[in-house]
């Protein structure tokens, strides 16, 4: 299975199943799409005769016949249209140790953000609470003992707004550090902020704990201040801007991400992450919002051209600014080609219900963070024996590329594995359906990294 | 190759022989929280 696509000046073949990129010619381009539509293998001789009658008018004979020959090598070393033969490793998630846990610290939140799909920290649970230091404790002991032979152990700090209950962050992170001495493991916390409380003693203690940071703001202060307000209306960019900027450069502009949402208010969200890295912040990622399409600033179908083109306004100045050393890093461009995950993590991507778990403040553990308080995906308690509902971990173990009909032609599953399975559940009511519009957007967003790979390359 | 710049190894299926440790970052974790890239995580198998 090949992709080819053209973006600017480049002609760019993916080969899905190796992983290998290719930049060609024009010639070469037309000829792999030609041999790719009509079935041929390039090792045949009767392929090289039908190419060359094929572009007997736009290319030389000699041309197509060496581009054939190149094509065929290609092929021969498993570089294009290598079979996909990963399929027997699809049930290694099954009985997967739980490497990795969203802790939600805090169902508060000191702002009132429009598009919210937590529900303003209340996770549609009509209360907001904080989590307790026993509860967090709790989710340590069960990660450790639910481990197994996995050393690295992930924890997100995440709301809400977590600095509403700073102490008990510090109090589990603590403890987090006794168990690692005990069980030979190594935490990594990360926390999310809306940047609002976090003053120096904070950010000290973050810097000294966390190897990450994803400090909340959307881009534009016009665009930031419409959906990231206070409960009085207020919004909160000129209060963040600045504690965002010092945090940033307190971690040597590594280790954190500002991190935005893009909405239908600004389908032009390229000026946004531009903005951000204007204001100096070299880690950057915006999103996409996800929801249904219900609401005025839901993305919709019909949107998709205007996100695209944006999409390649951002991979184009991406690139002249990294080509001129002034770069910053969007984290869906950094695609990683040679060291990247294998092909295991590939096939089903973050591990939510079985790798990876979320623990309500109340000490309930769901699959991600975006199913808290959605009570038929609930997997258990800390609180009860502590043992997550079977039969709903094992249908999150066996959720992987091949069970979603929809990944079987898509070039892209090896980048998404299979997209985000909270969206597929939530939005089209099967964790085997992914959410289209999320897809079309995946797929665009792999072109672009491919682009910049081979802009970059030169 | 004079038509053909190829940028990567075929890395997809040497990484299947060593691959499935684990000890990698959940692709959640990182930064996106709400919409998947897989293929920007950094592999942490020593043995890869």
């Amino acid at each position: 299975m090949i992709h080819t696509f053209k973006m600017f000046d480049k002609y760019i073949v993916l080969d899905v199943n190796s992983g290998c990129v290719h930049e060609v010619d024009k010639l070469c381009y037309d000829v792999i799409n030609f041999l790719n539509v009509k079935g041929l293998d390039p090792e045949d001789a009767a392929a090289r005769f039908k190419a060359i009658g094929e572009f007997r008018r736009e290319y030389d004979a000699d041309d197509v016949s060496e581009a054939v020959d190149d094509i065929a090598e290609l092929k021969k070393n498993d570089m294009l249209w290598a079979e996909d033969d990963f399929e027997y490793n699809k049930e290694l998630k099954r009985n997967a140790p739980v490497k990795a846990m969203c802790l939600h610290i805090s169902h508060d939140c000191n702002l009132r953000c429009k598009y919210c799909f937590a529900d303003e920290g209340q996770y549609h649970t009509g209360c907001r609470e904080l989590m307790s230091a026993e509860t967090g404790k709790r989710a340590m002991d069960y990660l450790v003992r639910n481990s197994g032979k996995r050393r690295n152990l992930e924890v997100d700090f995440f709301g809400g707004e977590p600095l509403m209950n700073f102490d008990a962050v510090k109090e589990i992170v603590e403890y987090a550090h006794e168990l690692e001495k005990q069980h030979d493991k190594v935490f990594r916390f990360t926390i999310t902020t809306n940047g609002i409380l976090l003053d120096d003693d904070k950010l000290d203690y973050i810097n000294r704990n966390m190897s990450n940071i994803v400090l909340s703001i959307d881009g534009r202060k016009e665009v930031n201040d419409r959906v990231r307000c206070r409960a009085d209306g207020t919004g909160c960019y000129d209060k963040i801007v600045p504690i965002f900027q010092k945090t940033a450069e307190s971690r040597n502009q590594d280790n954190y991400y500002v991190r935005g949402t893009f909405t239908r208010y600004n389908l032009d969200f390229a000026n946004d992450v531009l903005h951000l890295a204007d204001l100096g912040f070299k880690q950057i990622s915006v999103e996409p919002v996800v929801c249904g399409e219900e609401t005025d600033y839901s993305l919709r179908e019909e949107d998709l051209p205007r996100i695209f083109d944006e999409y390649e306004t951002l991979v184009r100045e991406y690139v002249r600014r990294k080509k001129e050393g002034s770069g910053f890093n969007f984290f869906h461009f950094m695609v990683d080609l040679d060291e990247g995950p294998c092909i295991i993590k590939r096939l089903s991507g973050c591990g939510c219900g079985c790798e990876y778990v979320a623990v309500a403040p109340n000490g309930d553990v769901y699959p991600c963070h975006q199913f808290v308080g959605t009570e038929e995906y609930k997997m258990g308690s800390l609180y009860d024996d502590g043992e997550l509902d079977r039969d709903l971990r094992n249908k999150f173990a066996d959720c992987n590329i091949y069970s979603k009909p929809d990944c079987k032609e898509c070039f892209a599953k090896f980048f998404c594995s299979g997209g985000c399975v909270a969206n597929a559940c939530l939005i089209n009511g099967s964790m085997n359906k992914p959410h289209k519009l999320s897809c079309e957007m995946m797929r665009k967003r792999v072109e672009c990294s491919l682009y910049a790979k081979a802009a970059l390359a030169e | 190759m004079k038509r053909i710049k190829t940028l990567n190894s075929a890395s997809l299926k040497k990484s299947a022989c060593k691959g499935g440790c684990g000890e990698c970052q959940t692709s959640c974790q990182s930064a996106c929280k709400t919409s998947c890239t897989v293929a920007n995580q950094k592999c942490e198998n020593d043995e890869r």
